[in-house]
């Protein structure tokens, strides 16, 4: 047994921390001015990109990855802008893996964020306008404070569905070890070549961190719920 | 002197709607805003602070709030509001409430200190009843020293008691920082005891001005008794007929003629009224 997990590469699971994290930190500041945005407003244009965003959650993960991989590659003017000015490859390299990965997870984070602000007492804003404060810091002062359950569903959620995703990592960012060869990648590739005994293990600890992380954004929510006495 | 000349089209339950209101107020005075909902009252006082766009023309203290071109950020006016639903900071505590607005914490300390609120200065507002979460957003209305200090039906969710209390705590305040105050209320012993001015909205423009006593005493000519209600029944008792009248909180009889029983419809307003009369009060 312990010969066995001596054997177990843990590379493919620290990349898809990695790749989870740098995704829910970028996500986040990009998703609170968008989901403030679509909260607050009124504009007929609000559909449009509520749609756009929500995207990601219908799409075939290989549409998505198709479209993604085409735009990245080096023969697109995204691509070849990057490579030219940075000197930065978006295909086949961990980077393109983040970007990939923030189109695929934004509706994740932005729509319990934009649940959160929208289930706000309007008035507690007001109050906060009215106090003499900006937008800005009645955001970060009143409005996120007061939505924690939201807040926590969407980082956890983010996260665990980045750690989760398998077809646009696969399509943008190949299976290279230790740079895109990320956990549920190396899952596919245990199961293509036979290797069940490792398919084995990774997939336990793939279903014993997500039940884990699901359960504590569930705990936490049924807590402050009785603590705000609903 | 507050001056305000503003127009607004609303589109309210009933239809669409123009506010028209052309009105001067004096510095320190306290108006009340009455009149029926959907008259325009919440919307004049979300004007006022610049929660809501409009048309016009709005000065205070020989400052512009609001012309043809300019607005000025609801940030920026100094402004008090009080709303029904208390709307305080729920992630905040008693006393962070108040120093959010202003870190003056002598003003917060004297407020608390008025309102009887010192020591609940470190609970959270979701441990708060009704009226002490209703007087901690009547202190952190006041934090900024407010030139205007606007009120929506500030003490309509409060029980009787509740309400007395908090009337007094208003008057305290307002004779303390004698503030200029709108308060929108539909209370008539409320807007007697407090205000020194009322203004009845209706459709959007104003109906009637006046002190209380002119606008709100509704007995005219030799009528020393006068009362307005609702016709709930019309029964008919061997030969008379016995009106139920519905008159604020109360279910009175009032007897009343065949003729009369026939042109009187159930639901509609009526007025009980007497002369000559001593009545007893015990």
């Amino acid at each position: 047994m312990t010969e066995m997990l001596e054997k177990i590469e843990f590379t493919p699971f620290l990349l898809s921390f990695k790749l989870a994290a740098a995704t829910t930190l970028i996500l986040f500041l990009v998703s609170v001015p968008l989901a403030w945005y679509l909260s607050q407003t009124r504009s007929r244009s609000k559909p449009f990109i509520e749609a756009l965003t929500a995207l990601p959650i219908v799409l075939p993960p290989s549409v998505l990855g198709f479209y993604l991989l085409w735009a990245l590659s080096a023969n697109s003017p995204v691509g070849a802008f990057f490579e030219e000015t940075f000197g930065i490859k978006l295909v086949f390299s961990f980077t393109g893996l983040v970007v990939a990965s923030c189109f695929y997870s934004l509706p994740f984070m932005v729509q319990p964020l934009q649940n959160g602000f929208e289930s706000l007492n309007r008035h507690m804003l007001e109050a906060s306008y009215l106090s003499g404060k900006s937008r800005i810091q009645t955001i970060f002062s009143v409005a996120i404070p007061n939505m924690k359950p939201a807040l926590l569903t969407a980082l956890i959620v983010t996260f665990a569905h980045t750690v989760g995703e398998f077809g646009v990592v696969l399509m943008v960012g190949g299976s290279i070890a230790g740079e895109t060869k990320v956990a549920s990648v190396a899952i596919y590739e245990m199961v293509e070549t036979m290797d069940y005994t490792s398919a084995h293990i990774y997939s336990a600890i793939m279903l014993f961190i997500s039940f884990v992380v699901l359960l504590s954004v569930y705990l936490f929510n049924q807590k402050q719920n009785r603590k705000f006495g609903f | 002197m507050l001056k305000l000349q503003i127009e607004k089209r609303l589109h309210g339950a009933g239809g669409e709607m123009k506010l028209d209101i052309d009105l001067e107020i004096e510095e320190g005075s306290f108006v009340a805003i009455a009149g029926e909902s959907g008259s325009g009252k919440t919307t004049l006082l979300r004007i006022l602070a610049g929660l809501e766009k409009a048309e016009g023309h709005i000065e205070i203290a020989d400052e512009v709030w609001m012309d043809a071109k300019y607005s000025m950020p609801v940030q920026r006016r100094k402004i008090g509001f009080v709303f029904q639903d208390y709307a305080l900071f729920e992630n905040m505590t008693v006393e962070e409430n108040l120093l959010y607005v202003e870190d003056d914490r002598e003003l917060a300390a004297k407020l608390l200190e008025m309102t009887e609120l010192v020591s609940l200065r470190e609970r959270m507002p979701g441990t708060l009843s009704g009226g002490q979460k209703q007087r901690v957003a009547l202190c952190r209305a006041m934090m900024k020293k407010p030139t205007l200090l606007l009120m929506d039906e500030p003490l309509s969710a409060l029980d009787p008691v509740m309400r007395q209390k908090l009337q007094q705590e208003i008057t305290a305040l307002h004779r303390t920082f004698s503030t200029t105050t709108l308060m929108v209320s539909h209370d008539p012993s409320e807007i007697y005891r407090l205000a020194d001015r009322v203004i009845v909205l209706e459709g959007g423009e104003v109906a009637a001005d006046g002190t209380p006593k002119e606008v709100l005493l509704k007995t005219q000519g030799s009528q020393k008794f006068s009362f307005e209600g609702e016709l709930l029944d019309i029964i008919k008792v061997d030969v008379i007929y016995v009106a139920i009248v519905s008159i604020g909180q109360q279910l009175v009889e009032v007897v009343v003629s065949s003729q009369e029983a026939e042109y009187l419809t159930i639901g509609q307003k009526v007025t009980v009224s007497t002369k000559a009369f001593a009545p007893m009060i015990v």
